[in-house]
């Protein structure tokens, strides 16, 4: 069984206990441990169940590469699946639940699917799903849903926040084992500004574990003083729990810190994404120690030899009481050593190699260990967890020739370092044959913005092995990243290191060499995603040659752990049955994040309130407090309407419309742009911009205007009004106000840089409230507001004038067809000035209108809507705007476009107006149909609506559409589209519905 | 992500203060173009894999436009100059064909 | 006619303030003017120190003396920040210096919102830190410098007008957005210990 030990665990509390919950059942653990190593210590070596066979799964590592024991963590708004037990710190009151199981753990119904596992080779889903297609979204996805595993996503809404963090570093070190730390102090002696990244809660990583003496000290003690050292240079930043995920051009690299994690209190942010620029990046990695294949390798009970001892080193636990030992290498010896010295048994070390091992085997027979060369695992014995190994030689067909009780295998096939980070940048590896591993070519570096290498590997992720040889490597990148990010200094010298020398590991890619099917179809690779042995070899069998394709046709490496334990002993097995170098047939791509990062990180403050801007207007908070119901626009909100009491929508909307005709109403038209253009040539420029002529507007008057871009096409409209000589003032739409204003910065600083012109966005400096209706003058006047008449201020003119004695800027337009002033006020003064209308309005009946009734007010006039009559493939001429396009400028955006020949054909769809026989109201985007099918089968089409809304004012449904050849059919009738109906019937006619001479504007 | 360095306020900014453009040195052509002229103005762009002079905008920043040379697979940025105008600088065309020698773009070589 | 004529202008939160651990508060009404042309040109120089009575700051700086500021915003372009009422004066002053129809000036006082972040300085630093994609340690942000970026989502200016300070200001319509922005950066709980 697995149990806590009597005493070790450098890495935990034993005074302070923590109580926990395991599927609901009560548990005892201790401060420091892992949820992985506090479910050892209560015996709980099954944590949960394979994704495609459901078969019984224990924990197989002790860190990130953990693709095992996946959990869901937490409850209600704290919950997230797929967490790894062995990355999970233990806390008060934590709970976990095991995954991919019904009804429970112990007891699978899915686990039938192994029984058939004959039925489900590699390629299933492709080969068994594809047809018939129909099949698939009622019959096929419902039963692979169902049977697909891994956690069940969260139902509540997360409770927990997240932040982001901007940083900036001359030497970034990822990484705070002895490799990392020794980098980090010496660039940081150089005076360089670093910032060391450790994802784990400990400094040091292997090092305390795996042993050696460094300066006459344990590596611990090292450790401990270099970690002092740092924490004194003011230059030099150390996070723990914080991750490297990922690197990315120009030396971006993405931190993932997480915070509350490990704790109870989860009042703070949850994680914080850090997002760093470094001019250099150092990763000290390390490495991942491989699985060996063998059949029966996936039972509870089988782990990396390196997990078995840090379980027993570092948090006192003892995954079972009789261990066997299965190696390639020299390394995996320390774990018997480290049973031994903990009072276990270790039954036998099968050391694959046929000469055995190096000092370290020596010793092992001299400590009494039984050490078997030459020898294998034949099979793994057990059913929910190892109850012993069958033995046989490693160069045979796999014949037993004794079985050997035992609870726990410690395999280990060697180590791969962790190249993920230098590879995600694009950063090249070379295969080294003598170790069997990829290592960071330091040739083929990731470049930066100036062309120069940015990542270097340290230590063990850089293919050192060898204690002496890791802080030798990792003096001399960080060293060397100092000198690249523009330090100097001379480099420290080197602590004495005593360690025992290792000969080299034998590759051992299937156990035995000669395994039967049988074998290998239960010799798992990928332990999550259930991708064996057999299944590598019938992909290559059936043609998936490249690495990419075989992954993708096995799943191979496509599971949360993204491959970890299993890719190298996949590519292993792929090379070998296409008979080519594994270098040849090469690694499939490592691609952030190192492991996964919570979606509420990248989100960081992006969410509730301010998950994206939302503007407004300075009558924003006016308006909510009147009832009203927004609209969108952009990112502002403009009130739709303002539906009073037994009010609907519908009925506001008319009620507002019927106010401005008849009496007078109030706009909030603050969002519309408001540019200032400003200098010599200001005439010039807008004459450019704009379709029609501007230079010769006189100052104290406005004229409509419309622009183009250079296809030809309309792309705002506005008032522009004259304000002196050299001033203009341009109206533009709500969301024209930024891209206009950027439109002209654009012209002017990039084509035409010689015009003496400046531009200002005073947009927000104002808000700009329209007074719209016959008694608009009268309502002004109540506040005392002078010189207003037609004459003092005619139609499309404007004037400054203190209104209720705040100073405002009139101009005199309409896009309501009614008598109406828009008043420019000071942003902060706009508030007083509505509610001195409102007040003073009370008695002539006003009403705040939204922009709805802007809406059907400017239908009702013909007047077009950029959005809704253009929608950027509209030329003014196709709106019959032509008396708006100069014919006298040389030049203007749009002029050249428009006289392609598409453009200026004489069949394009042309505004006009549409009445219902019935007056119904058509349906917007509706299309006029045509006689006839096009090449498709489908019914020709003839022009769409545009606008269509209710207009109160002639009681009946009116619409604005684009016809062929419009204007010359005034009075034909079409047909117009209806969903799910039969097409209605409409009468072409003038899009102008009321006031045709517009009379009603200028009084 | 990328960094840039903008010639017009000196700050340098990651790629989210900034605008990307599309390609430089265009020249624009007017109401009396031919058909071919205008299309190739406002349709025809390179793509090369190499050596790139783009527009940018630091939006994000001084507002201003400038151009960019960089090298679209490595990432590599040669430098940056003005938007106001219409040929890179010598001493940057200098350095682009010291480190990519034989290097064309349109005519720019 | 005035902009001090009328009731006094609101600014777009009023006043609000956040305690977290830097305080956050919407700072009162400041007269802002956008100024426009060659910098070096004599009447621009003396426009822009002439009323806020500090020198021409350089590229990426801002000169200062209390509410008085010119800002470095663009290779033509200030910003000059004095009391609100010094207003009217100062927009009859620009108009009396910029005769040159090439030095122009635009009134932005009310198109803005202005925040301050107060605390300690390694505190206000990391709060800044939280949103803007720019270095805010000491050296790379010392007392004395602007610096126009973006803060999540939207435009956003930051300076350091002293130690302990961070001044930012962002357009008026997404005064709420930075400010609980803000607020969420400054939370207690949420420190994170860059600049300690």
């Amino acid at each position: 069984m697995s149990s806590r030990l009597a005493k070790g665990g450098r890495l935990i509390d034993r005074g302070a206990m923590r109580d926990f919950t395991f599927n609901g059942k009560r548990m005892k653990g201790m401060e420091g441990d892992t949820l992985a190593s506090a479910l050892l210590a209560n015996d709980q070596v099954m944590m949960g169940r394979s994704f495609k066979y459901h078969r019984p799964r224990g924990v197989v590592a002790s860190g990130a590469e953990e693709p095992n024991a996946l959990m869901g963590i937490g409850t209600d708004g704290h919950f997230e699946p797929n967490q790894r037990a062995t990355t999970q710190e233990l806390f008060e009151g934590l709970t976990a639940e095991s995954q991919n199981h019904w009804p429970s753990l112990e007891f699978d119904v899915g686990a039938v699917n192994a029984k058939l596992s004959r039925f489900f080779p590699a390629g299933f889903y492709y080969k068994t799903f594809l047809w018939p297609r129909s099949f698939w979204e009622k019959v096929y996805e419902p039963i692979v849903r169902q049977a697909a595993g891994l956690g069940r996503a969260p139902k509540d809404r997360d409770a927990d926040t997240y932040e982001h963090l901007y940083t900036f570093a001359d030497v970034l070190v990822i990484g705070g084992g002895v490799a990392g730390l020794t980098a980090a102090l010496e660039a940081g002696r150089a005076g360089a500004k670093v910032l060391v990244l450790e994802q784990t809660a400990h400094w040091g990583g292997r090092a305390p574990v795996d042993g050696g003496e460094i300066g006459g000290v344990s590596a611990e003690e090292h450790i401990a003083a270099l970690v002092t050292e740092l924490e004194g240079l003011p230059n030099v930043t150390l996070r723990l729990r914080c991750m490297g995920a990922g690197v990315y051009d120009h030396g971006y690299i993405l931190g993932y810190e997480r915070l509350t994690d490990h704790i109870a209190d989860k009042s703070g942010p949850r994680h914080r994404l850090w997002r760093i620029r470094a001019a250099q990046v150092i990763t000290a990695t390390g490495a991942i120690e491989r699985p060996l294949s063998f059949a029966g390798n996936d039972l509870p009970g089988v782990m990396l030899a390196s997990a078995v001892r840090d379980y027993v080193v570092n948090f006192g636990v003892a995954p079972g009481d009789r261990v066997a030992v299965v190696t390639n290498n020299d390394d995996a010896y320390r774990t018997a050593f480290a049973m031994k010295e903990a009072g276990l048994d270790v039954a036998v070390i099968l050391d694959a190699r046929e000469a055995g091992g190096g000092a370290l085997a020596i010793a092992a027979r001299e400590a009494g260990i039984r050490v078997e060369p030459g020898r294998a695992v034949a099979k793994v014995l057990g059913g929910k967890r190892v109850t012993g190994v069958e033995i046989c030689a490693q160069a045979g067909s796999g014949s037993t020739i004794e079985t050997i009780p035992c609870d726990v295998v410690a395999m280990s096939g060697g180590w791969s370092p962790v190249v993920h980070l230098w590879s995600h940048c694009g950063g090249k590896l070379y295969w080294d044959t003598e170790h069997a591993m990829f290592r960071p070519d330091p040739e083929k570096a990731p470049t930066s913005h100036d062309g120069r290498a940015f990542v270097r590997c340290a230590g063990t992720a850089n293919g050192e092995m060898l204690l002496s040889q890791v802080l030798k490597d990792a003096a001399a990148q960080g060293h060397a990243a100092a000198l690249a990010a523009g330090f100097e200094g001379t480099p420290s010298g080197l602590p004495e290191v005593s360690e025992v020398a290792e000969i080299p590991l034998a590759p051992v890619w299937i156990m035995p060499a000669g395994a039967s099917y049988d074998k290998r179809s239960k010799a798992w690779l990928d332990f999550q995603n259930d991708v064996k042995v057999s299944d590598i070899q019938l992909a290559a069998q059936e043609g998936y040659e490249s690495v990419e394709h075989a992954k993708r046709y096995t799943t191979l490496g496509m599971a949360t752990d993204q491959g970890k334990l299993s890719n190298i002993n996949g590519l292993a097995i792929l090379s070998d049955s296409l008979n080519e170098a594994i270098p040849q047939v090469g690694t499939t791509t490592f691609r952030p994040p190192y492991t996964p990062i919570s979606m509420g990180a990248i989100a960081g403050q992006g969410r509730g309130e301010t998950f994206q801007p939302l503007r407004r207007t300075p009558l924003h908070a006016w308006h909510e407090a009147h009832g009203v119901q927004w609209e969108p626009v952009g990112h502002w909100r403009r009130p739709y309407a303002f539906p009073q009491a037994g009010e609907s929508t519908h009925e506001a909307v008319n009620r507002e419309i019927t106010t401005v005709r008849e009496k007078v109403g109030l706009l909030d038209a603050s969002t519309l742009g408001k540019i200032v253009v400003k200098g010599p040539d200001a005439g010039r420029f807008l004459d450019m911009l704009y379709t029609n002529m501007m230079s010769t507007l006189k100052p104290g008057r406005c004229r409509y205007g419309l622009m183009c871009n250079e296809n030809g096409f309309l792309i705002d409209d506005g008032v522009v009004a004259r304000i002196d000589e050299n001033t203009f003032l341009c109206h533009t739409t709500t969301g024209g106000a930024d891209t206009i204003h950027a439109h002209m910065e654009e012209w002017l600083q990039t084509e035409w840089w010689d015009m003496q012109v400046h531009v200002f966005n005073v947009t927000e400096q104002y808000g700009q409230i329209g007074v719209v209706g016959p008694l608009a003058r009268q309502l002004l006047e109540l506040l005392g507001t002078a010189e207003i008449s037609k004459d003092e201020l005619p139609f499309l003119g404007w004037a400054d004038r203190l209104v209720g004695g705040i100073p405002c800027r009139l101009y005199r337009i309409s896009f309501s067809g009614e008598l109406s002033y828009e008043l420019r006020v000071p942003a902060g003064q706009t508030l007083a000035l509505w509610e001195a209308l409102m007040e003073a309005g009370k008695a002539l009946g006003v009403a705040p209108y939204g922009t709805e009734a802007l809406h059907v007010l400017r239908a009702e006039k013909g007047f077009i809507m950029i959005g809704d009559e253009t929608d950027g493939t509209v030329t003014p001429q196709d709106l019959n705007l032509h008396w708006a396009v100069s014919k006298k400028k040389e030049d203007f955006l749009g002029k050249r476009g428009q006289l392609r020949s598409h453009l200026s054909s004489p069949d394009r769809w042309k505004l006009v107006g549409l009445e219902t026989l019935d007056g119904m109201v058509l349906e917007d985007g509706a299309y006029i149909l045509d006689a006839g099918q096009n090449d498709r089968g489908q019914r020709n089409m003839q022009g769409r609506i545009t606008s269509s809304y209710y207009s109160p004012t002639l009681g009946r449904g009116i619409a604005m559409a684009l016809l062929k050849h419009g204007p010359d059919r005034m009075g034909e009738t079409v047909q117009v589209t209806k969903l799910g109906a039969e097409p209605v019937a409409a009468k072409v006619v003038d899009p102008v519905f009321y006031d045709k001479d517009g009379e009603k504007q200028d009084v | 992500m990328l960094l840039l360095d903008c010639p017009c306020c000196g700050q340098r900014g990651e790629e989210t203060e900034f605008h990307c453009g599309g390609e430089a040195h265009i020249t624009r052509e007017g109401p009396s173009s031919d058909d071919a002229a205008f299309e190739h103005y406002m349709f025809e762009r390179v793509n090369p894999r190499g050596v790139h002079f783009e527009r940018w905008r630091h939006v994000a920043g001084c507002g201003k436009w400038f151009h960019a040379a960089r090298d679209t697979v490595t990432l590599e940025v040669w430098g940056t100059y003005p938007a106001q105008t219409s040929r890179p600088p010598e001493e940057l065309l200098e350095k682009i064909r010291a480190a990519r020698p034989g290097f064309k773009w349109r005519d720019i070589a | 006619m005035s902009d001090l004529t009328g009731p006094a202008p609101v600014t777009a939160l009023g006043g609000a303030a956040f305690e977290g651990y830097v305080r956050v508060a919407e700072e009162p009404q400041r007269a802002m003017f956008t100024l426009r042309g060659d910098l070096s040109a004599t009447a621009m120089k003396n426009a822009a120190t002439g009323l806020a009575g500090v020198d021409m700051p350089g590229q990426g700086q801002a000169a200062l003396n209390a509410e008085r500021m010119v800002a470095w915003m663009s290779p033509d372009e200030l910003l000059l920040t004095l009391p609100w009422a010094e207003h009217d004066k100062a927009c009859a002053q620009l108009d009396a210096t910029l005769g040159d129809p090439m030095l122009n000036w635009g009134d932005v006082s009310q198109a803005r919102a202005h925040f301050s972040l107060s605390g300690p300085d390694g505190a206000v630093r990391e709060v800044a830190a939280k949103l803007a994609p720019v270095d805010f340690s000491p050296a790379a942000f010392p007392q004395g410098s602007f610096r126009r970026s973006r803060m999540n989502q939207v435009a956003a200016a930051f300076w350091c007008p002293a130690p302990g300070r961070i001044e930012v200001i962002c357009f008026r319509s997404v005064a709420d957005y930075a400010f609980r922005l803000l607020s969420d950066a400054a939370r207690p709980g949420s420190e994170v210990g860059l600049y300690a």
